[in-house]
């Protein structure tokens, strides 16, 4: 059978891909959007979230979850693999904790946690985890603060500002565009906000922002500290476009002055 | 010579336990501490096999707090306490068993109300109002029996586990001279000074 390279779990395709990994990205491209940016001495990870329905309570739909007191972790894709793949993470966490009595890097637990993915996509019959992860945190004992990115593939890489999921592509262009070093707290809770705007219609109400500020403190900010977030970041735009509008008018004027002066000064030749 | 008491009071746990370490009749040193803070609301003082009590409470302690993250709340007392006596239990039917007693004391923020359980290294646990591990109890119990309340401050509390703890320096052959003391109540967890 001609696809049965593709039927069959994880193995090459004549031309070197690795259809499941690559079926598993477009998982990834089909779930909702998160946004981590790191700061100054601040990392901020954003998310959407999906509407609950009526009936339904919000509590316990989670995108946001802490692996340990200092590391935070958001996913886009499959909720149910990220679940499971969020509770092997959280064992290692306490694990690395009761043999070396120090908590994790958030480093360690990137590669801890690529390096589960990668064992999915290489062992007999099982299927990669159909999600990407930024991972947040504070390495014990230190100031920066980290940003990571996991992949399907078992890649994983370190990050000034990235975006996974839905349009991640746009966001991430929007952020290679706005981002700046050594962002204040309220810079990098601004542009997380902002970015997400980029792709979230629904403004506030579906974005969910988690700050971590030191080793092991973390904020998820309430509906209307984002409200007035969207609402600040909706009254700069609309003063941009103010300007911008004004702009045009006045080079319009000025064109149209111009021409008149023009005019004018043709009729004066002519005498 | 180990010695570890605990009693309750009105709203707040104390613990206490000894601070030595020794090996035979040589003891190594006087600061270490014995009582294990598992979460916000609770506390276990340890003793019996040295190695295995230390083995066995950080094991506790990591699983009572992977608890609280994949569930974001802690355990309760009683929970925990169920958990705690079920592994020694469990280990205690394997091949090489911890030998370990311990005072488990906590504070049930659901509740409001104090838990104190005592728990031996072959599994047995009961839920009580003051207890003791170690040959302190030999002079402690009597002691608690005539002059604990239920309805104590922490001021009468701490009294009271005074004269435990003078009785025992007074009576025991080998006592110890220092305890480490911490008390769980609804603002959580803290070591205060006898």
């Amino acid at each position: 059978m001609s696809r049965s390279y593709d039927r069959a779990l994880t193995v090459f395709s004549p031309d070197g891909h690795l259809f499941q990994v690559e079926y598993a990205l477009e998982a990834v491209r089909k779930g909702t959007c998160a946004v981590g940016v790191r700061g100054k001495d601040v990392v901020v990870l954003g998310v959407e979230k999906k509407s609950v329905l009526q009936l339904q309570d919000p509590r316990t739909v989670r995108k946001v979850v802490m692996l340990d007191d200092h590391v935070c972790l958001a996913f886009a894709g499959l909720t149910a693999d990220g679940r499971v793949l969020i509770d092997k993470a959280r064992i290692e966490c306490q694990s690395h904790r009761l043999t070396v009595e120090d908590p994790v890097t958030v480093e360690y637990i990137t590669r801890h946690i690529a390096g589960i993915q990668q064992r999915y996509t290489q062992s007999g019959g099982v299927r990669p985890f159909g999600i990407s992860t930024l991972i947040i945190g504070f390495d014990p004992h230190d100031t920066r603060p980290r940003l990571y990115q996991t992949e399907p593939s078992g890649i994983y890489s370190a990050w000034k500002a990235n975006a996974i999921g839905r349009s991640s592509k746009t966001v991430r262009e929007f952020l290679e565009k706005n981002h700046k070093d050594d962002l204040s707290r309220d810079e990098a809770i601004k542009l997380t906000v902002k970015s997400l705007l980029e792709v979230v219609q629904t403004g506030a109400k579906n974005i969910e922002i988690s700050v971590m500020e030191s080793y092991g403190k973390v904020t998820s900010l309430a509906l209307p500290e984002i409200e007035a977030i969207v609402a600040e970041i909706e009254r700069e735009k609309e003063a941009e476009a103010e300007r911008k509008r004004s702009r045009l008018a006045a080079t319009a004027a000025g064109q149209a002055a111009m021409s008149l002066r023009a005019g004018d000064a043709g009729g004066t030749s002519g005498q | 010579m180990e010695v570890s008491f605990a009693l309750t009071g009105k709203d707040y746990v104390i613990v206490a336990a000894d601070t030595t370490a020794a090996r035979s009749i040589v003891k190594m040193k006087t600061d270490q501490d014995k009582i294990k803070i598992l979460s916000p609301h609770l506390l276990m003082a340890y003793s019996g096999e040295p190695g295995d009590t230390l083995q066995f409470a950080e094991y506790v302690e990591r699983n009572i707090r992977l608890y609280q993250i994949r569930n974001l709340y802690a355990l309760s007392p009683s929970a925990a306490a169920s958990w705690i006596r079920r592994s020694l239990a469990e280990s205690l039917r394997s091949r090489n068993s911890y030998a370990v007693n311990l005072l488990v004391g906590g504070f049930d923020t659901t509740t409001q109300e104090p838990h104190l359980y005592w728990i031996d290294y072959l599994g047995t646990m009961t839920e009580i109002p003051f207890g003791a591990h170690g040959y302190g109890s030999y002079f402690a119990l009597s002691l608690l029996d005539r002059y604990h309340d239920p309805d104590a401050s922490l001021e009468e509390g701490l009294a009271t586990l005074k004269r435990c703890i003078d009785e025992v320096s007074k009576r025991l052959v080998v006592s110890p001279d220092r305890y480490k003391v911490k008390v769980v109540d609804k603002d959580g967890v803290r070591e205060v000074e006898l």
